[in-house]
């Protein structure tokens, strides 16, 4: 396309998303957005329509998470840019790189309470990182050089563009622009500089307090992931042999089946991993950023831990717990610096001897599995039963998306995460009605690798709709709905928290009809009540790749996720499973 | 105001954008930090503006509130000024009542403070008053037996102070 050209704005824009490198996107149109739908149709961009903004969003979202590219989605003004409220909210709490296309009504409408407007950018101003209303279509190739730019580089996050009616519709005068391709230079971000190299001798003092730490623990976040370092932490776990956790937005950032791997922290973390960094003296948190859900209650914490906290992000730096050292940078450049800076101090040899703690690991390890009972015969189904049949008749490289609930931290727990990219949840916002459509985006940017969504029942009622998308669309993702006519996890706190006093948590056993429904929606729909059905069920799944399918599986609608550690509490008074209270540690 | 060390002035140069103020007033409400004063104005180069606020350090770690601030796109500068570093200043309009009863003992009040007569008509002085806040703070007590008809204050702004 060469510069000069005169075009419409609305062309402009798909050119501009083009230049950008999209391939993809997720939207439904309307009055506002219309101009720029009709230049999608000549596009290369393929536009995945589908049946809720929200779901849009999430879809977005799972293509990022999967592929490391920016999601993007298009949509109208007012009640569909509301719709996206919630995809930008959780893109922006778990630090996804997504851009929003909003229409708006006519600039000078503006102000006015026209049909279907609504304050996009000051509704959302507080769920992106960064938003723009465009005024004048000259300016429209440099503002989506800019989105994409913020998006994705610094802390990945939402970044929405509004772009009024008249500046893209071919017959208002004023979408008529001249076309260049926009260069950084055009961007015109005074503000903006995120730093990616760590400071060198900050990073060597790091590498002495390493070396000498006898009770270290790496603690790794969702950073790894977004800076794409789970290689450059492997070679620096393996060089300095500390043991690592790895939180809920960072599990497969670090193999579960390496010796130094002692898997998810937090509320729900295995014990190990929970008293590991309770009783550590140096915390080495890379990307992370100490969420309540993993430090209980803060003044509880790792109380002997100094703490080396490594971030993209400066707020994040002792916004929650006092550093030692605080490291501003990409997790991958900070990691491979500090492992030369290790290597030059005298890298694994050089180490302390960790014996001593090791073997309290592993003593922990042992003594405190996650375990569950397993149900006698003719008793309802586990849930953590089924997601050890799911990971074992699926390959490793299976892409895992999860709902909000007690399925999600069994999803979590259960499944076997050796690979980056495979485990896609929302963590921050803790969003129900995640897993569907970010399975779908997953599946749309992953198209020949395995998609399962672990969903819930409270979930799949939310955003089950996406399944038609999935199906018109050629989607084939698979849906294990872990179905205990509960919202469960609600349903836990108030048997642990609130007497057992159950309000408004039992949803019903027999509506809707999940196999009916499913098939409705032009997907094959299984039911499994039984331990012996599961694998088969599996199987007979994942031999369907023309259609989604949705195993529903009849849980017990009594099991609790366990371990624990109660809101409010110090991580120290982790709850064990019921069989493994009364053990001393 | 009791503790004068409590105010930390923190400058501010943003792009000169509509909504770049309700993206920083929006930041302090969403994050908890209380602004003590604010003063907006346009700089010599127009592409930018400058918002200098005034926090109270006791109720919002500054750290983070500056940390914060600059993850602000369109937030290009953050200067922040601990008290004894700068020099501050913030101005008053008011208008005072000042009968023919009371008028000498007003105008002697406005020589001492070297405060400015703007208007006046038989009932009414209206001033300018231009210091340090806590001097404002005082001559405003000072004022308020005349009876006080209506001021106006600007917020504060600040320079680093000369070594
Ligand atoms: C949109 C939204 N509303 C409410 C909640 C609060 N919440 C957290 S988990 C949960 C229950 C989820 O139920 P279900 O999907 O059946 O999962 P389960 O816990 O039963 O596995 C609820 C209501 C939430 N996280 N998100
Ligand atoms: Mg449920």
């Amino acid at each position: 396309m060469s510069n000069n050209q005169q075009m419409c704005g609305g062309e402009a824009l798909v050119k501009a998303l083009e230049r950008a490198g999209v391939e993809v996107m997720f939207g439904l149109p309307g009055g506002a957005i219309l101009p720029v739908y009709d230049p999608i149709i000549d596009s290369s961009i393929r536009h995945i329509l589908v049946r809720h903004e929200q779901g849009a969003g999430h879809m977005a979202e799972g293509y990022a998470h999967a592929t490391g590219r920016p999601g993007v989605v298009m949509v109208t003004s007012g009640p569909a840019a509301t719709n996206v409220v919630t995809p930008l909210c959780d893109a922006f709490l778990d630090s996804v790189p997504m851009v929003c296309i909003t229409g708006q009504v006519p600039y000078a409408a503006i102000g006015t309470d026209a049909f279907q407007e609504c304050d996009t950018t000051g509704i959302t101003m507080a769920v992106t990182k960064h938003n723009f209303l465009v005024t004048e279509a000259q300016d429209i190739p440099r503002t989506i050089r800019a989105a994409f730019h913020i998006a994705t580089t610094g802390r990945p996050g939402p970044v929405l563009v509004d772009i009024p009616k008249d500046i893209v519709d071919p017959v208002n005068p004023r979408s008529a622009m001249t076309w260049y391709e926009a260069t950084d230079a055009d961007m015109d971000l005074p503000g903006y500089h995120p730093i990616t190299q760590g400071d060198p001798e900050l990073i060597r003092a790091a590498a002495e307090m390493i070396r000498t730490a006898e009770r270290p623990v790496l603690y790794v976040g969702g950073g790894i992931l977004k800076s794409r370092a789970a290689e450059a932490l492997l070679q620096l776990a393996e060089m300095v042999q500390i043991p690592v956790v790895t939180t809920l937005m960072a599990r497969g950032a670090f193999p579960d089946s390496h010796d130094l791997c002692l898997g998810m922290p937090g509320m729900h973390g295995n014990f190990t991993a929970v008293t590991a960094m309770q009783k550590s003296d140096l915390l080495i948190s890379l990307g992370a950023r100490f969420d309540d859900r993993v430090t209980g209650k803060l003044d509880g914490f790792a109380p002997d831990a100094k703490i080396i906290h490594v971030d993209i992000d400066p707020a994040e730096l002792g916004k929650v717990r006092r550093v030692d050292i605080g490291i501003q940078g990409d997790c991958r450049l900070v990691i491979e610096d500090l492992t030369t800076a290790m290597r030059e101090i005298g890298g694994t040899d050089a180490q302390v001897d960790r014996g001593a703690w090791r073997s309290t690991i592993s003593g922990w390890q042992e003594k405190f599995p996650l375990v569950y009972e397993q149900s006698e015969l003719g008793e309802r189904l586990k849930p953590q039963y089924v997601l050890e049949e799911l990971r074992d008749n699926n390959p490793a490289d299976t892409i895992v998306t999860s709902g909000v609930g007690q399925h999600q931290m069994y999803a979590s727990q259960y499944w076997k995460f050796d690979y980056p990219y495979t485990w896609i949840n929302s963590g921050g916002l803790g969003t129900m009605g995640f897993s569907i459509p970010a399975a779908i985006g997953a599946k749309v940017g992953k198209p020949d690798r395995r998609v399962w969504a672990v969903d819930g029942d409270g979930c799949f009622q939310m955003t089950a709709q996406e399944l038609v998308t999935a199906s018109v669309e050629d989607i084939p993702i698979k849906v294990a709905l872990l179905n205990n006519s509960y919202l469960g996890m609600v349903r836990q706190w108030q048997e642990m928290f609130y007497d057992e006093r159950f309000s408004e948590v039992y949803l019903s056993e027999q509506t809707p009809d999940y196999v009916k429904w499913s098939e409705a929606m032009g997907c094959v729909g299984i039911r499994v009540e039984s331990p012996e059905e599961v694998a088969p069920a599996i199987t007979k799944a994942n031999e369907i790749n023309d259609r989604p399918v949705v195993v529903e599986f009849r849980t017990d609608p009594r099991e609790n996720v366990f371990p624990m550690v109660p809101a409010g509490k110090s991580n120290s008074e982790l709850v064990v499973d019921p069989s493994q209270q009364g053990l001393e540690p | 105001m009791s503790n004068p060390d409590r105010f930390h002035t923190i400058v501010t140069t943003v792009e000169n954008k509509p909504g770049v103020l309700a993206r920083v007033s929006g930041l302090f409400a969403r994050r908890g930090f209380n602004i003590e004063s604010l003063a907006v104005a346009p700089t010599d180069d127009e592409r930018f503006s400058r918002i200098t606020f005034t926090v109270d350090v006791e109720s919002a770690p500054l750290e983070q509130v500056v940390k914060q601030l600059n993850k602000l796109i369109n937030v290009v500068e953050i200067q922040e000024l601990p008290p004894e570093e700068c020099v501050s200043r913030e101005l008053m309009l008011v208008t005072v009542a000042a009968d023919a009863h009371h008028r000498r003992d007003l105008m002697e009040l406005i020589d001492d403070w070297r405060a400015y007569v703007l208007a006046e008509n038989t009932e009414r002085i209206m001033l300018s008053f231009s210091a340090r806040t806590a001097r404002l703070d005082e001559f405003e007590e000072c004022l308020r037996p005349f009876g006080i008809v209506e001021l106006q204050r600007t917020g504060r702004v600040a320079l680093p102070a000369l070594d």
